[in-house]
């Protein structure tokens, strides 16, 4: 099965290559696919984390979110 | 101020792609503006797109985001080996639908670091979509002369993305 393609666009010439990917850039592809995903992860992580900090204080202050909204425009 | 605003190449995806290079970018322009519409193969409504300068490997790129999407905003930065740039549809947002961005490199044939902004906005007829105003610095003080986009989980770039390079002076 032939290996993804990457599309090279020359600005000089107006050259447009598709090439084939070697094994090691389709390995780093997928190196890079698990990095990316751990990133994403933590950022949902940090996000969430956030937002319940932020429900915990709203809910220890007595106000809704539309409240705070309207105290911090 | 811009007085010259010229297209210096583009495409049109016929067929999935990886990644996407604009090699031999020419040293006659004072600034680079690129415009893409993407959708990618991730299974999601939407992947971050990332890029790199001159194949520049290193942890190089920072950048600062304001983001929202369906339930608030938030910001955040990084520092790493890939400069983000925005987000693009993916292939549980709406049919047929592209996100959108723009990037304004300015000075890119400048001996210091380069700035890029970027204003992007994923594309989707449900809750979750995505606006996002950036601020990117590449750590280098080379010119400019190749841009590569990748979307950020490894997915292609589906058929029908664009891409779209400009050069801007202003003479």
């Amino acid at each position: 099965m032939p290996n993804p393609t990457k599309l090279i666009i020359n600005c000089e010439t107006k050259e447009q290559l598709e090439i084939e990917l070697t094994d090691e850039e389709v390995a780093q592809l997928e190196a890079d696919r698990q990095a990316a995903e751990v990133r994403r992860a933590e950022e949902e992580s940090a996000k969430a984390a956030k937002a319940a900090t932020k429900a915990a204080v709203l809910e220890r202050l007595g106000l809704t979110e539309e409240e705070a909204n309207a105290l911090l425009a | 101020m811009a007085t010259t605003y010229e297209i210096i190449n583009k495409v049109n995806l016929t067929s999935n792609q990886t990644t996407i290079s604009f090699t031999s970018i020419p040293s006659t322009y004072t600034d680079l503006s690129v415009f893409y519409s993407t959708r990618s193969g991730r299974s999601n409504t939407h992947e971050q797109i990332k890029l790199r300068f001159n194949d520049d490997s290193a942890t190089a790129y920072r950048i600062r985001r304001l983001n929202s999407d369906g339930s608030g905003a938030w910001s955040d930065s990084d520092y790493a080996t890939y400069g983000y740039c925005g987000f693009g549809n993916a292939t549980t947002s709406t049919a047929n639908t592209f996100g959108n961005t723009q990037i304004y490199i300015p000075n890119y044939l400048s001996s210091n670091y380069k700035s890029y902004s970027v204003d992007s906005n994923s594309e989707n007829n449900a809750t979750e979509a995505f606006a996002s105003l950036q601020a990117g610095l590449w750590e280098n003080t080379s010119a400019i002369n190749k841009i590569t986009f990748y979307a950020d989980q490894g997915n292609d770039f589906l058929q029908y993305s664009s891409f779209y390079l400009y050069g801007i002076k202003n003479s």
